[in-house]
């Protein structure tokens, strides 16, 4: 098992970071009212840690009695759909941007089921169930207005969780009808401690220098932290301080992409960028990704003189990006339009040689 | 329609079949914003236009097509079902077709269903004998996110069977409404709410509620003022400050600080400072990450930051401009789905670039 997973904290007691919000969490846990939550924050801060201990404390260790199953949906226009759903007694959790532009669909669905069903078991501790929605802001606009009304309507029978990684993207009135919890990332320095206490249950000797530069590079992720932290195991142990830590490979692989746009300003560069980036797709690395690292990428070695028309291009080619349903046109011409602002600087430099 | 009723009524309905064992429990889990939706149209705070005309229908003047739009939390919705309530009473039930957003209403749909619906003819008295206006009403919630052919579809519908129905659209945009739909109704603006009034209703539900503010006046004020008009927004949070406070306990700064996601002013200073300061990329790109991973919503972050520059002495009016400008940009970016980092950067740029022109 993964020490992520095997450690993963299961009710508020045992949470490491952000102590005030939990005791401020199981406080909306005691009493019998309880409103829908929006909750969001980066990778790896602990979000589904926390929903989980909000289950856990509203329903008991029932809530971890789980079952996997396919649900089955049609559309208006007749498309069958299939979507995996995790489930309890007590709640059901799904993913509804895994059927893509059908996800209206699925949310109706779902909570209709749901809160058509009165809560039958008279022992249970609430009267409603739980529905969780992860990856709230990949949904549709048109899902998300769906969800506003029926958020109201089914309130009786059913609360819904919802877990985003940035909440700009979710529109407001959703945000206006839920409690918003913001799970920011932990400070480097606790994740040092947690990586050091997880160590020591694990009876593995880590260096101090060594859990600090773990946690440097896991870029506040904690659940990277400690997956970086067993792949070092398994690379090399004992720890030594100055161990190299891996990196991940589409990273190194974008970086090499950058070094090459930046070495060459061609065609035969663009046609090479061109089948890299397919392999990055390919791969399912989102769009959105490939275009923050390689714009950091570039950036970090290009001249503050251009910065300002890099950066202009960035921001808008990224905007097209998720306005059409072509990624890779859009990232190819970035780089392409790179290329001319580069070679043009270059050029006014080193002109008069 | 039905499902709203029953969600609706439900504390009352199931109280009664269940027995003594749910009645005390149940009131609790309603959510104040339901328990306190206005019941009668002159319970609508600060709409005095929309409210005036439904009295008179009330009273037996006749009802025209209606299209409400505003801004969310404004009391779009509540007007009209609690003006449905009042006219038909009872048979509120049958009366009424209320499809929103979560229903399907393609073109098919309003073919089907909303004609059929619209063609039935109501009579002019309930069953207890009382007069009652002699239509229906179809209320067509967030129709802003209707399609066009839909839209398209319901004009001639609603022209012909004035003499049964009533059409009532409710969206935030009147824009996405296409014109002959719009030139078939009486418009009616729904304003953001007066801060005193949404102060007062507020003060209202925490004496009803029981609830205790540490620094009354001030933390009440901070909610009105950051719900921007929203009373739905100011209630959920009022109530979210109450659960997350506890049982009996006082709600503090810090409650209403964590939930209405106001970002910390020490943070946008530093913005400002790190644009000011550094000539590097790699300060900004640092400053940018760390502040992402704190998790702000970012529109909060613009909106703050729109303010402070506006209000600030440190820009002139042309810096003030381009930063403007981008911040536009960027919001509308966000809005669209655009990445936070890529255009946190490009803000940033933008008021190194302002800071830059003296």
């Amino acid at each position: 098992m993964l020490l992520a997973d095997k450690y993963r904290p299961k009710d508020f007691a045992n949470l490491d970071y952000h102590k005030e919000q939990a005791t401020n969490l199981k406080n909306l846990t005691k009493d019998g009212e309880f409103p829908h939550l929006l909750v969001y924050g980066p990778l790896g801060a602990g979000k589904k840690t926390r929903i989980t201990c909000i289950l856990r404390e509203l329903f008991g260790p029932g809530v971890e009695r789980l079952k996997m199953e396919t649900m089955n949906f049609t559309t208006p226009s007749n498309k069958k759909l299939e979507i995996m759903t995790i489930s309890s007694n007590y709640h059901i959790e799904v993913n509804p941007s895994d059927v893509g532009i059908y996800d209206r669909v699925v949310i109706m669905d779902i909570i209709k089921n749901v809160a058509q069903s009165q809560q039958l078991n008279v022992n249970a501790a609430r009267e409603f169930k739980v529905v969780i929605l992860t990856d709230v802001d990949n949904l549709t606009k048109d899902a998300q207005h769906a969800l506003r009304r029926t958020m109201e309507k089914y309130i009786a029978n059913c609360r819904i969780i919802m877990c985003a990684t940035s909440i700009s993207r979710v529109i407001p009135a959703i945000s206006s009808r839920c409690l918003c919890i913001r799970v920011p990332a932990p400070e480097e320095s606790v994740i040092v401690d947690i990586l050091q206490s997880t160590c020591k249950k694990e009876d593995i000797s880590l260096p101090p220098v060594l859990a600090k530069r773990i946690a440097q590079a896991s870029n506040r992720n904690l659940r990277r932290a400690l997956l970086i932290c067993e792949t070092c195991k398994v690379e090399q142990y004992p720890f030594s301080d100055d161990q190299k830590i891996p990196e991940l490979d589409w990273e190194v692989f974008i970086k090499k992409m950058a070094g090459k746009i930046l070495e060459n300003q061609s065609i035969e560069t663009l046609s090479n960028v061109r089948k890299d980036l397919y392999e990055l797709l390919s791969n399912d690395i989102p769009a959105g990704v490939i275009f923050e690292t390689l714009l950091r990428e570039l950036l970090r070695k290009s001249d503050v003189s251009i910065r300002e028309t890099v950066i202009k291009e960035a921001a808008e080619h990224e905007h097209r990006l998720v306005q059409g349903n072509k990624q890779i046109f859009h990232l190819e011409s970035f780089v392409a339009k790179f290329m001319y602002v580069y070679q043009t600087f270059m050029q006014e430099m080193f002109g008069d040689f | 329609m039905e499902a709203y009723l029953k969600s609706g009524k439900l504390g009352e309905s199931s109280s009664k079949s269940s027995g003594k064992s749910a009645a005390p429990k149940k009131p609790k889990s309603i959510h104040w914003v339901e328990k306190y939706r206005p019941k009668a149209v002159t319970e609508v705070v600060d709409q005095s236009d929309v409210v005036s005309v439904l009295e008179q229908c009330l009273t037996g003047a006749d009802l025209p097509n209606l299209l409400f739009y505003g801004p969310p939390g404004t009391g779009k919705t509540s007007t009209i079902l609690a003006a449905a309530r009042q006219l038909f009473g009872d048979m509120y039930k049958n009366r009424i077709l209320e499809l929103n957003a979560s229903d399907e209403r393609g073109i098919q749909v309003i073919r089907d269903k909303v004609k059929s619906f619209a063609q039935l003819t109501a009579s002019g008295v309930r069953p207890d004998g009382k007069p009652c206006p002699p239509f229906k009403i179809v209320i067509l919630d967030e129709a802003d996110s209707m399609t066009h052919a839909a839209q398209a579809a319901l004009r001639r519908t609603m022209e012909k069977e004035t003499k049964s129905t009533r059409f009532c659209l409710i969206c935030n945009y009147v824009s996405r409404i296409i014109e002959p739909l719009t030139s078939r109704c009486t418009k009616f603006r729904f304003k953001p709410l007066n801060e005193n009034l949404a102060y007062e209703r507020l003060a209202y539900i925490c004496e009803q509620e029981n609830v205790l503010i540490d620094d009354n006046d001030k933390l009440l004020n901070l909610l009105v003022e950051r719900s921007g008009g929203d009373m739905r927004k100011a209630i959920t949070w009022l109530q979210s400050c109450a659960i997350l406070s506890g049982h009996k306990q006082k709600i503090g700064l810090q409650h209403v600080q964590e939930v209405t996601g106001v970002v910390p002013a020490h943070w946008l200073e530093e913005f400002l400072k790190v644009c000011k300061e550094s000539k590097e990329f790699s300060a900004l790109d640092s400053f940018v990450k760390k502040l992402l991973y704190e998790a702000f919503a970012v529109s909060q972050i613009l909106d703050q930051l729109n303010e402070k520059i506006i209000n600030s002495d440190e820009f002139n009016d042309k810096q003030r401009t381009i930063i403007g400008e981008k911040l536009g940009d960027v919001s509308f970016h966000l809005q669209e789905g655009g990445t936070e980092y890529i255009q946190l950067i490009e803000l940033g740029n933008s008021i190194m670039k302002a800071y830059s022109i003296v």
